[in-house]
């Protein structure tokens, strides 16, 4: 696509709007395809769940979003609008003053995310004085305004912790901080809870969803816990190979999903409700290397109905449909046929 | 932070302890083990041609008959209080740190180590200003432009710095920029640093780049590793995602969790050199410790190798010891374990 085109392009009507984001990796095994093609929109105070295996290409989706990939070893195209601001086609520099501002970003492990050596209160005074031209002193108070939001007790002293003098749930709460210390628009959470324990992870998640109501912001949780995702999300996109492969709002993916692999993902998730005897039905094989992703569907070779499309799946990529309102499917089954397996055959198995 | 202190401190004074006892055992158990008599050493005191009865005088004298624990007791003692000898007729009070006197010509070891001590210092002092900047310098450039023409250029350097021996670019320079060129005519000779500062930084400028030259590349090479994996690490993606310009994700991020661990081999390094660095000294004929240790061992001289080795050790453990607090002063998450 040539600038000129970029120009004419239809303004966009969502407050974030990707369209056939393709973010590449050449490398010397070959083109590493970990976002090909991906297109969704997000509205501010709603929240979006993007689901997927690991090599899903949801985290490369995430950093893309932030335009933190380095240009020289990644290929990026397609468009990212925010706010009317497209992003793919910026400078760097243009990116950087929206990054922490306009979007911010969570991120998995606390820990390790933070800086070891710089105290609590300085990595979020600085993440707040870079955008905002105040003294030390106001974003000092402004950094223990929202340690004390985020449900830090004695943000006034721990203010000068140390991250390691931290709790992985603190941490992750800083870290929060930290990121919305800016009203940022639009706030992905990469993993925010998988390097947490148990019961804290329900505390961050109850708190990512307060501060959301709070800041109205957009937000996109990017995780592979699908528990996460029907806690927080309002719409849930499903990603296979470096795609979309469904995507609808929350309740119809939960009960009335169509993809054989949001099947697979929903056999694949603990229940207390089931008796203990009864298996979890986990997806055989494993996700598709970027790199030669298969010529047809790329589930097709995990796929245990493949064989009732009649080798369709093998040789051509099927093209994510309109199957109802806001519920879009990429899969060569007959529209009837997945209605039947999921009633007859999967459903009363989970 | 009083409490970490005081633990390092402690521990550094046990470690000298320790550091004493072995080289004690070296150089005074070693000998017995492999057959050497308390007269044998002694003997090195008066010379071969004394009789008998002189080496046993001698041996009486300096307490070398009497049990291992009582010698090492006084040769601690003197260190730390000084120790009386009696040569001959007149009694002699050796001051402390009292290492003994020289095998060779009877002189205290102390002050003649003083004497040595401002020429390593000098040399080593002055070379690591150059390697750090150099160094580190290079390295972060290198890193930041990995597999560009500079980063190839600036590591087939390093590598030619690692591998070159000083006794090889040391002659070389020396062939070149003294005797061809003319440069630095004084090279090789050591002028004190308060009798003409710009005769002392002219002689040595020499010896520094040598050494800095090889240590730079080590340096170099450290750094540009440091860094590749500290641009690798969660937090500068943090960093960057919080919207720093690039500028401060590198200086305030990077180079100060990259120049951690350097500190700590700039330390030791420092330390190791300030006991002399005996190659760059032996190629540039610089009257220093590592010249001194050379020439006392030629000359078998023990109280003398004792007191360099001492010194060496101190140094280190000294140099180690500034690490420690410094790190803790950089690293927070040291001051707590």
């Amino acid at each position: 696509m040539t600038e000129q085109d970029a120009i004419t392009v239809q303004a966009p009507r969502a407050f974030l709007e990707v369209r056939d984001l393709r973010i590449h990796f050449p490398t010397d095994d070959g083109l590493v395809k970990s976002v090909d093609g991906l297109s969704f929109s997000l509205e501010r105070g709603r929240t979006l769940g993007i689901v997927g295996e690991s090599g899903s290409g949801k985290s490369v989706t995430s950093l893309g979003l932030l335009g933190l990939h380095n240009r020289k070893n990644a290929k990026v195209s397609g468009e990212i609008w925010l706010d009317g601001q497209e992003i793919v086609g910026s400078s760097p520099e243009q990116v950087r003053r929206l990054r922490g501002r306009k979007m911010s970003m969570i991120f998995q492990d606390p820990l390790s995310s933070m800086h070891p050596f710089y105290t609590i209160g300085a990595q979020i005074i600085e993440a707040y004085r870079i955008h905002n031209d105040v003294s030390k002193q106001v974003a000092r108070k402004h950094a223990i305004d929202m340690l004390d939001r985020v449900g830090i007790p004695q943000p006034d002293k721990r203010v000068d912790d140390y991250p390691h003098q931290f709790s992985g749930g603190m941490r992750q709460r800083a870290m929060i901080a930290m990121s919305l210390s800016c009203d940022p628009e639009l706030l992905i959470a990469d993993e925010p809870t998988t390097a947490l324990d148990v019961t804290v992870q329900a505390q961050i998640l109850d708190l990512i969803r307060d501060l959301q109501k709070e800041f109205n912001s957009a937000v996109i949780i990017i995780t592979h816990d699908l528990g996460v995702v029907a806690e927080l999300s309002d719409d849930i996109l499903v990603m296979y190979g470096g795609r979309c492969v469904e995507y609808g709002e929350v309740e119809e993916l939960f009960h009335a999903p169509e993809h054989p692999y949001t099947w697979g993902l929903l056999g694949s998730m603990p229940r207390l409700d089931r008796d203990r005897s009864d298996r979890l039905m986990p997806i055989k094989g494993s996700p598709p290397s970027l790199i030669n992703v298969p010529e047809g569907c790329a589930f097709s070779p995990r796929c245990a109905f493949a064989e009732l499309n009649e080798g369709r799946s093998e040789t051509e990529r099927p093209e994510l449909r309109e199957i109802g309102p806001g519920h879009r499917v990429a899969c060569h089954l007959d529209r009837a046929d997945r209605r039947r397996l999921w009633d007859e055959e999967i459903r009363p198995k989970l | 932070m009083v409490n970490f202190l005081i633990r390092r401190l402690l521990a550094a004074i046990a470690l000298l302890i320790i550091v004493s006892m072995v080289t004690f055992a070296i150089f005074f158990l070693v000998p017995r083990l492999t057959g050497a008599s308390s007269a044998d050493l002694a003997s090195r005191y008066v010379g071969k041609t004394a009789g008998p009865q002189a080496v046993h005088e001698v041996e009486i004298r300096l307490g070398l008959n009497r049990p291992l624990v009582i010698q090492y007791w006084n040769f601690v003692k003197g260190i730390v209080v000084g120790a009386h000898y009696n040569f001959g007729p007149s009694k002699v009070y050796c001051g402390p740190p009292c290492f003994g006197y020289s095998f060779v010509n009877q002189t205290p070891v102390w002050p003649d180590l003083l004497d040595r001590m401002p020429v390593t210092l000098s040399l080593a002092g002055g070379a690591a200003v150059i390697w750090l900047v150099f160094g580190v310098t290079t390295g972060v450039i290198s890193a930041l432009k990995r597999g560009s023409v500079v980063d190839r250029a600036s590591m087939g350097i390093a590598l030619a710095g690692v591998s070159l021996p000083i006794f090889f670019t040391g002659l070389l320079s020396l062939a070149i920029f003294r005797d061809n060129l003319q440069w630095f005519p004084g090279a090789g000779t050591y002028i004190g640093l308060t009798q003409n500062p710009l005769t002392w930084a002219s002689n040595l400028v020499l010896p520094w780049v040598t050494l800095a030259f090889l240590q730079a590349a080590l340096y170099a090479r450290l750094t540009r590793a440091g860094m590749l994996e500290t641009m690798g690490e969660d937090y500068i993606r943090t960093a960057r995602a919080k919207g720093l310009p690039e500028r401060t994700v590198i200086v305030r991020h990077a180079l100060r969790a990259t120049l951690t661990p350097v500190l700590t081999i700039f330390g030791i390094d420092l330390g190791t050199l300030l006991g002399g660095a005996v190659l760059t000294e032996g190629t540039f004929s610089l009257p220093g410790l590592g010249k001194f240790a050379i020439d006392s061992i030629n000359n078998n001289d023990l109280p003398r190798v004792l007191g360099v080795v001492m010194i060496g050790a101190f140094f280190i453990v000294l140099a180690n010891l500034v690490v420690d607090v410094l790190y803790a002063v950089i690293d927070p998450r040291v001051r707590l374990s």
